[in-house]
């Protein structure tokens, strides 16, 4: 077995063990990069000091220091969390040569944990998308079928998890941005509660819904960077702060007892068959292995995507704003004047979908508008988390598919937004009510493609789910992540 | 022609004194180089997030108490959307639907009488870059130093009734906010700035007029001659048959004339949200409560006791109540209760503060003592020593805590006021001036002065001259 086939886990116990160096990992991850990118298309910027970071990392460790045990892991980073001079482009023509001056708050206990950056990762346009078609820079394919979409908007992510590219990766996920590539891609993502990792440095798209979160090759890789990532950060004013407790170290493989909801919604007419069928045989062994099924219903579903794509889009349309050709970023080559200024770069600068968003946005919050719009959603919102809420005095996790259907042909869903955003049926939700969740690899589809099943939690029970999660990766003889045919 | 009364209501924006920024620790400083106190947060970089200073809090709802406003203890901030390059996120951190502090008023002295002029809102929000233009380079640069500095916008009601008003209003919101010591006050630099509402109707109507917005008032004289002028602007309009329209216009201090800058319909979208980067602001109750008790007795308030209590002018009254250093000695000389309010004003605003002017410091960083000087007055109130004693007498105390009673003993000021005494002096004094009694009675009544001197003069000066004038106007009249 290759080191970039390897789980984050397996490397930091060989790492300690000094059976291979960080070195040899990260030599062995460029290698993997060089084969296989081309056909992928995973990174939008590579770090050139990756070796050094790695020797770094050896030195270190030959010098008798404690390290994080996820010292000397390769990790690719979404590229909408900025990283201090290295470019951070949303994969937007916007920002093709913005480098922040500053790292976001999650950059530095990986930095300080000494986990070797390896890059960032393509992503779709300011992360308005679910397929990573709507980059500026390229396609990213998904490596167990290069002509499908690796799913988005943490495609890039996803896939380089799948391609051996990188062994972990950051993703964001505002409406199903890490789960549903992670499906897609057959990989692990996590998105944790909203607040429990700090969002100061993520270019905001919605602010509300936007969370990091860690994607790997096992529950238990999640596991270790949630971890490290997660907690209190002052910069952060939505930022919850409360005790966090290592979550790789409490990893349960029992079900015993558990009670496990199933919506009814998320398994209904709009649903491919086999993902329903996937999902139910997994619940069918949770249960053989002591776990309580109880179907439930979370009845306003039906609205959440109407309701996700208003706040999102509203909180966009002012976010995205600052993007104006004054500062920094793109500003279009001629114009004459202000206001044209304004209106060039940015209809230069952004493209479509990024446009399509904003000015839905700008629409359901302009005067005369607002309370039939805005206002109703933040109504529904509420609504949402409360019947997750009452669910959650019933059962102590929800297990739904993550995906609708496995991945689609790049350029099937490009011309219907409508049909896109049905993607994010099963994931959005989550967001709404600011809930952790999990994707797991769970079956595959008739044509070989992974899909997902979705574990979601209580605010804050990140351990409950990962430990759900964690039992049936066991159960199951763990994920095989790499596809044998890249 | 009709007879019209203008309607005013004020907008006014006062930058906060925070030692940092609303949102960020940048340094909230005014006038140094370019785009030194700031850093990505204020700079609106893509990916920063906000977290609201709560001094800023604490100073809006100090003013909210002095305003006499409901405080809203829970509320919201809210996203303004707009562009412009001063604004680098574009959009303000602002509130929309839930103001910290609501209703309230303020009591303002107007000709002797107290107005109460409402207070519809006060609001906090971050303010935002400047543009600098400049015949040294082409267009225009933008500095970003003054990006976040924490304002307050006070909103008030049209109850303003004349350009003098609106003076008097901000006048007092000024010495309010000094005396709270929450902003700089500095006009020049702009940390006091309003927006002009005017509207005019005819006297005795109970309907508003439709009123234009002025903004770009950058002085309290400003704002007199803006209202002035728009008043005038839109009865002409009216005179001539036709309709004030609703607008913005910008109001040009230097040419003395408000020129259109939108109309209604170009009126700006805002498209307010909630900040979802910000938390709900929460203020328990007892932090409100106890921040009210903070408050010292507030200027407005002092000048209605100066000129109700104690009958001093509007004029005195104003120049003492204004100055907190100033009323805070006042008040202790009054309290001590040994002369006439009266006659403790005249000093602190003549020869007190002839010294304060001179020597640029504040009275308590002077000798002087309400102890001392209350002493003083005291002894020219009761004939003691002359006034001219009493200034030789407070060229000392002023420089060094002595007390006057020995100064007066050392120098030998004492005026005498026996009046058996100065009788027989009296009655010297008239013998020896016989031409000068024959003037008197003939008419001349000046010679009743040079009396008075001579009687002086034979005393040496020590003669208590209020009771010699009285001697010798009885013994000329007998």
């Amino acid at each position: 077995m290759k080191l970039y086939e390897k789980n984050a886990a397996e490397l930091s116990q060989m790492l300690q063990n000094k059976a291979c160096s960080a070195v040899e990992l990260t030599q062995d991850i460029l290698s993997r990069i060089d084969a296989v990118e081309g056909k992928v298309g995973a990174y939008v910027t590579r770090c050139e000091d990756c070796l050094e970071q790695a020797k770094a990392v050896d030195d270190a460790r030959a010098a008798g220091k404690t390290l994080h045990p996820l010292a000397g892991i390769p990790i690719g980073i979404k590229d909408n969390i900025s990283t201090k001079g290295i470019r951070t482009t949303c994969s937007s023509r916007m920002l093709e040569n913005y480098v922040p001056p500053f790292d976001a708050s999650v950059m530095k206990p990986i930095r300080d944990a000494g986990l070797v950056i390896t890059g960032k990762m393509n992503m779709d346009e300011f992360a308005m998308g679910s397929s990573t078609e709507t980059s500026y820079f390229h396609q990213t394919h998904n490596p167990h079928e290069l002509d499908c979409v690796p799913g988005g908007s943490s495609g890039g992510s996803a896939a380089a998890v799948a391609a051996g590219e990188a062994i972990l990766t950051l993703g964001s996920d505002t409406g199903g941005s890490i789960r549903q590539p992670a499906s897609l891609c057959g990989v692990v993502g996590l998105k944790p509660t909203y607040g429990s990792v700090s969002r100061y440095g993520l270019v905001a798209f919605a602010s509300s819904l936007d969370q990091i979160g860690p994607l790997g090759k096992s529950v238990k890789d999640v596991a270790m960077l949630q971890s490290l990532i997660q907690g209190h950060d002052k910069m952060d004013a939505t930022s919850a702060y409360l005790e966090y407790t290592d979550l790789a170290e409490n990893l349960s493989g029992h079900v015993q007892g558990l009670h496990i909801g199933v919506p009814k919604e998320y398994f209904g007419g709009g649903m491919d068959n086999a993902v329903k069928e996937s999902v139910w045989t997994a619940l069918r062994l949770l249960e053989q292995n002591g776990a309580k099924i109880k179907e439930i219903s979370l009845p306003s579903t039906e609205y959440a995507i109407n309701t996700y794509y208003i706040i999102a889009s509203a909180e966009a349309s002012s976010n995205l704003a600052r993007f104006d050709g004054v500062k920094y970023g793109y500003r279009a080559a001629s114009y004459d004047g202000l206001t044209d200024m304004y209106e060039k770069t940015r209809s230069e600068g952004f493209g479509d979908e990024v446009k399509r968003r904003i000015m839905l946005g700008t629409f359901v919050l302009s005067s005369g508008f607002y309370d039939a719009y805005y206002k109703k959603a933040k109504l529904v919102q509420r609504r949402i988390g409360q019947e997750f809420a009452e669910a959650f005095q019933k059962c102590d996790v929800i297990i739904t598919p993550t995906t609708p259907s496995p991945a689609f042909r790049i350029g099937e869903n490009i011309d219907d937004p409508l049909k896109m955003y049905y993607n994010d049926a099963c994931t959005v939700t989550v967001n709404i009510a600011g809930l952790p969740a999990i994707s797991v690899p769970c079956g595959r589809s008739r044509e070989g493609l992974p899909l997902g099943m979705q574990v979601i939690g209580s605010k804050f029970a990140e351990q409950t789910i990962l430990n759900t999660a964690y039992a049936y990766e066991q159960l199951v003889g763990g994920f095989h992540v790499i596809p044998e045919t890249l | 022609m009709k007879e019209y009364e203008i309607v005013v209501g004020l907008e006014v924006h006062a930058e906060l004194n925070t030692k940092s920024k609303i949102y960020c620790n940048c340094r909230n400083a005014f006038g140094l180089e370019v785009n030194t106190q700031v850093c990505p947060i204020c700079m609106g970089m893509p990916g920063t997030l906000p977290t609201l200073n709560e001094k800023v809090v604490e100073y809006a709802i100090k003013m909210g108490h002095a305003m006499h406003c409901e405080i809203n203890g829970v509320c919201k901030q809210d996203r303004k959307n707009y562009f412009y390059p001063d604004l680098p996120k574009a959009y303000q951190i602002s509130q929309a639907e839930v103001p910290l502090c609501g209703k309230g008023y303020l009591d303002v002295m107007i000709d002797g009488k107290m107005k109460r002029i409402g207070v519809t809102r006060i609001h906090i929000e971050e303010d935002a870059g400047k543009l600098l233009h400049d015949d040294a380079f082409a267009g225009s640069l933008v500095d970003l130093n003054r990006c976040g500095v924490p304002l307050i916008e006070i909103v008030s009601e049209p109850d303003i009734r004349s350009s003098a008003e609106a003076k008097a209003y901000l006048e007092t919101i000024k010495s309010i906010l000094q005396y709270l010591n929450i902003s700089d006050c500095k006009m020049q630099e702009g940390s006091i700035r309003c927006d002009v509402n005017v509207s005019v109707r005819e006297k005795g109507s109970t309907e508003f007029g439709t009123r234009c917005e002025m903004k770009n008032v950058n002085s309290f004289s400003a704002a007199v001659r803006g209202i002035e002028y728009e008043a005038k602007r839109q009865i002409e309009v009216l005179e001539a048959g036709g309709t004030v329209i609703q607008e913005t216009r910008r109001w040009d201090d230097a040419k003395g004339m408000s020129i259109v800058m939108r109309s209604k319909e170009d009126a700006q979208d805002y498209r307010y949200f909630p900040e979802p980067d910000l938390l709900t602001i929460v203020v328990p109750e007892e932090k409100i409560q106890a921040l009210k008790e903070s408050l010292p007795e507030l200027p407005n308030a002092k000048l209605q006791r100066y000129v109700f209590d104690f009958g001093l002018s509007q004029m005195d009254a104003t120049l003492i109540s204004e100055d907190m250093t100033r009323s805070e000695f006042f008040d202790a000389c009054v309290n001590r209760n040994v002369c006439k309010p009266k006659s403790i004003s005249n000093w602190i605003l003549s020869d007190i503060a002839k010294y304060t002017n001179e020597t640029g410091k504040t009275i308590p960083e002077t000798a002087l003592t309400a102890e001392n000087l209350t002493a003083l007055i005291e002894q020219v109130e009761k004939g003691v020593i002359s006034n001219s004693s009493a200034k030789k007498v407070f060229a000392v105390i002023v420089e060094e805590d002595r007390d006057p009673l020995a100064i007066i003993e050392e120098k030998g000021m004492k005026q005498n006021s026996d009046t058996g005494f100065l009788e027989q002096l009296a009655k010297d004094v008239l013998a020896a001036n016989e031409k000068s009694v024959k003037d008197y009675q003939n008419g001349k009544t000046n010679a009743l002065g040079y009396l008075v001197g001579q009687c002086m003069k034979a005393s040496k000066g020590k003669a208590n001259p209020g009771i010699v004038k009285e001697i010798v106007t009885r013994m000329l009249n007998a």
